[in-house]
């Protein structure tokens, strides 16, 4: 408890407390769905994006969340959409996106600034990256998110399951798929800030896998995975505080202790 | 034959792939109390005829009319993909999704609904599974739980695609008497695409065969005579 305490005095633990709770849900929540529709490799795909954008944003002078977030939503409303009505399959379309988007980001800091502790800060996260106005930002997004998915959690259940089924009998496929990516790209560059761009996407995939080893009820799964991904984040950040490990790798390692239990809960 | 309610029409369709029809001058109607047996090679455009009947690809030319669909009365059990068979929702949950089409925003389902979908899964025999997870049934009753979402999603018509796909004998002919209460006891019309065509001379009433650039559509008997119904249902 003074633990706790003692780490709460600092003013940039408490935002990355809030913060990151609130992306690791929003994350865990709207993973359900991209794992079992094969797609869990959208988060890190659209972590390189994030990465790219932030890399010319800081090159020109925007202001990067404000730069990045419609740069993501656009890569993954792309990846969602054209990725499986085009020849090339969803997984190679993620893999050419990612891979293009870091180069550019690569290329384009090593033309200005150089790589500076920012460009390392968005690589493998930074727990000083948050400031008292992205803070702000990341709450009303991360609320957003979580209301959004509340109120559509059946359609997404609907179209998560069975694609075909609801656009036969007349849901709204497009839009529920649109809103899933843009979604998923909001939680991804909020939470990229913290986890870094190589480690984003695990908060989106282990959660979702846990769940599903332990769970049968889709509603239990979803509502698990939140709660276990918030647990397993404020785990990580308080080791990360004792042993004086970088954020991001520490709540992944928390992530996979949590998935290893899961699996063996799942086999009893 | 008495003119039932007109659920499904083509009015000479033209399917196929840009400038490559498969089939044209398609003309046939679903009405209700109909049960349709839709037979063909494969590549003959049985699945375009299906993605076309549910609006999801237009025809190449002619109009579809598609009353049931649009007055939310249409049904429709897809074949299973492979993502589909390790999912973690139960019974309950995945018929209940059936009934989205009809609804507008609400964030829960109505008791209804509930006791609807509760009403559906007795009458197919999978009342004991609802709280089963999906991933965990077998063929036959994954299929079931299927077949009952469609019938929250609709109250007049069914559309099946290869329903039997994979199932052991056994739960074949299950599934077709399932079907066969349906359309006699609940008036379902049912539109079936099939390779079974035992089963489909057996159990439906209308047979639509498609085959290279020509088509036929009629009653069983009508079927065995003409040349095509021949050719297919003597192997």
């Amino acid at each position: 408890m003074s633990l706790l305490i003692s780490m709460l005095s600092y003013p940039f633990i408490t935002r990355a407390f809030v913060v990151g709770a609130l992306v690791s849900l929003c994350a865990a929540l709207l993973g359900v769905p991209l794992v079992l529709k094969r797609y869990s490799m959208i988060g890190d795909g659209l972590s390189h994006v994030s990465f790219g954008a932030l890399a010319v944003a800081l090159a020109c002078g925007f202001a990067p969340l404000w730069f990045s977030i419609p740069v993501v939503m656009l890569a993954a409303f792309l990846l969602l959409h054209i990725a499986e009505r085009s020849r090339v399959g969803a997984d190679a379309a993620i893999a050419v996106l990612s891979a293009s988007a870091l180069a550019i980001g690569v290329i384009v800091t090593s033309l200005t600034t150089g790589m500076t502790t920012d460009v390392d800060s968005y690589m493998f996260g930074s727990i000083l990256a948050m400031s008292r106005s992205d803070v702000a930002l990341s709450v009303t997004l991360a609320g957003a998110v979580l209301i959004l998915f509340v109120a559509f959690y059946h359609q997404l259940f609907a179209v998560t399951f069975d694609e075909s089924f609801s656009r036969a009998t007349g849901v709204k496929v497009g839009t529920y798929k649109t809103l899933l990516s843009l979604l998923t790209a909001l939680t991804v560059v909020l939470g990229m800030r913290m986890m870094g761009a190589l480690l984003i996407s695990s908060l989106v995939i282990f959660p979702a896998l846990s769940a599903m080893r332990v769970f049968k009820r889709f509603r239990s799964v979803v509502l698990f995975a939140g709660a276990l991904a918030v647990v397993c984040f404020c785990l990580g950040l308080i080791g990360s505080y004792l042993l004086s490990t970088p954020v991001g790798a520490t709540v992944v390692l928390c992530d996979l202790a949590a998935f290893l239990v899961c699996a063996a809960v799942g086999r009893l | 034959m008495t003119e039932g309610k007109l659920l499904l029409a083509c009015r000479d369709v033209s399917l196929g792939y840009e400038h490559k029809p498969l089939l044209e001058h398609l003309d046939f109607t679903v009405r209700s109390g109909d049960y349709v047996a839709v037979l063909g090679e494969n590549g003959s455009g049985k699945s375009t005829l299906l993605k076309s009947l549910l609006g999801l690809t237009p025809p190449l030319a002619g109009s579809i009319d598609r009353s049931a669909q649009r007055a939310g009365q249409l049904g429709y059990l897809p074949q299973q993909t492979p993502a589909q068979r390790d999912f973690p929702a139960t019974a309950e949950e995945v018929v209940l999704s059936g009934f989205l089409n009809r609804r507008g925003l609400h964030l829960t389902y109505t008791g209804a609904e509930r006791s609807a979908a509760l009403m559906h899964m007795g009458k197919l025999g999978i009342l004991e599974l609802r709280d089963k997870c999906y991933r965990e049934l077998s063929g036959g009753q994954q299929q079931r739980v299927l077949l009952c979402r469609a019938l929250c999603a609709a109250n007049e018509l069914l559309i099946l695609d290869e329903p039997v796909t994979g199932l052991d004998p056994a739960a074949s002919q299950d599934l077709y008497k399932t079907l066969r209460y349906l359309h006699d006891r609940e008036g379902m019309a049912i539109l079936m695409v099939t390779h079974d065509v035992t089963a489909a001379l057996r159990e439906a009433t209308t047979i639509l065969h498609i085959g290279q650039k020509r088509w036929f559509c009629g009653t069983v008997a009508e079927y065995l005579r003409d040349e095509s119904g021949r050719r297919f249902a003597r192997r």
